[in-house]
């Protein structure tokens, strides 16, 4: 199969991924949101890297990877917190910073 | 053949993506982003990036997915509310939006002209995207990353702990919250039955006061 291919699937995935972010309002769906975005930029990345038969960008990959894994560790610190405090599971409601 | 793999991986992916988005139950819509995982780890052994596809598995789809999966359940995954916070206006745009987003992708990539695009890549050398490769570039030529990311990946486990953890300790708190089974659960304290069954709305929504709560007995706070 072609490269294009790859990328226009990744372009897709990327795209579903940003619509859902804006639509959506369970923070937990935002970030499974977020991580279809990434991983859409993790399929680019290795296409590229087959394309010209280096392995750097599969380095950068899993170095993603490394990053969604903190992203997602942090975001349901969050959540879990959100309802620890009993507050709606929405991030709609959650507009003022103070605590 | 390789072909029909990348059609069936790329229809996978795609369809997971969109159930994900689309799924008004939490839970579910971590199950389709399992499906939608292991799709793009076959897209990625079509790409000949072995390591990274198992990895993607085992650490993606297998460990992060089962931290989600636990937290929907302690949270008792609730359906989105009906209430549209931006009114329909902000659907449609957003769909709009990622509409544009995808034309302008499109043109992008498909008419850079790059010719490479156009090929099925380089010629394999043999060793290509394999664990030894990929390790022999993170210990020599990414050493700086590598240990970088280690060290966020500490942080981030920290900053995890120091986010949910309970304020002011077990100390005169409520003993049953020490009692690991056979405590009578309320509602929306995320049983594995609930996060399926769909529970709507937070104990807080559920009209139930904090039960027992005496003065000082702050749980949860900040």
């Amino acid at each position: 199969m072609n490269i294009n291919w790859y990328l226009a699937v990744s372009a897709l995935v990327f795209c579903i991924g940003a619509a859902g972010v804006l639509v959506r309002r369970n923070p937990l769906v935002i970030l499974l949101c977020l991580e279809l975005m990434l991983n859409a930029a993790n399929l680019a990345l290795i296409a590229f890297s087959r394309m010209h038969g280096n392995g750097d960008g599969q380095v950068f990959a899993v170095i993603v990877m490394v990053v969604a894994a903190c992203e997602v560790c942090i975001g349901l610190g969050i959540v879990v917190a959100m309802y620890r405090r009993r507050l709606p599971i929405d991030v709609d409601e959650m507009r003022e910073l103070h605590g | 053949m390789a072909a029909v793999f990348f059609f069936i991986a790329g229809l996978g992916a795609i369809a997971g993506a969109i159930g994900v988005v689309t799924t008004r139950n939490p839970f579910y819509a971590v199950l389709a982003l399992v499906g939608h995982l292991l799709s793009l780890a076959a897209l990625f052994l079509l790409l000949r990036a072995e390591f990274v596809a198992a990895a993607q598995v085992v650490v993606y789809a297998g460990a992060v997915m089962v931290l989600y999966v636990f937290v929907v359940a302690y949270v008792g995954g609730q359906a989105d509310p009906v209430r549209v916070a931006g009114g329909p206006a902000l659907k449609v745009g957003a769909v709009v939006f990622a509409a544009l987003l995808a034309i302008e992708l499109f043109i992008a990539v498909l008419g850079s002209g790059l010719k490479a695009l156009d090929s099925e890549g380089a010629p394999y050398e043999a060793g290509f995207g394999t664990p030894g490769a990929i390790g022999e570039l993170f210990l020599t030529r990414f050493l700086f990353p590598f240990e970088a990311a280690s060290f966020l990946l500490l942080i981030a486990a920290v900053g995890a702990v120091v986010l949910a953890r309970r304020r002011g300790g077990l100390v005169g708190g409520d003993p049953r919250d020490l009692a690991p089974v056979d405590v009578p659960r309320p509602l929306g304290t995320g049983t594995m039955r609930e996060a399926v069954s769909g529970q709507v709305g937070t104990p807080a929504e559920l009209a139930e006061p904090p039960v027992t709560a005496p003065a000082g007995d702050e749980r949860g706070g900040w």
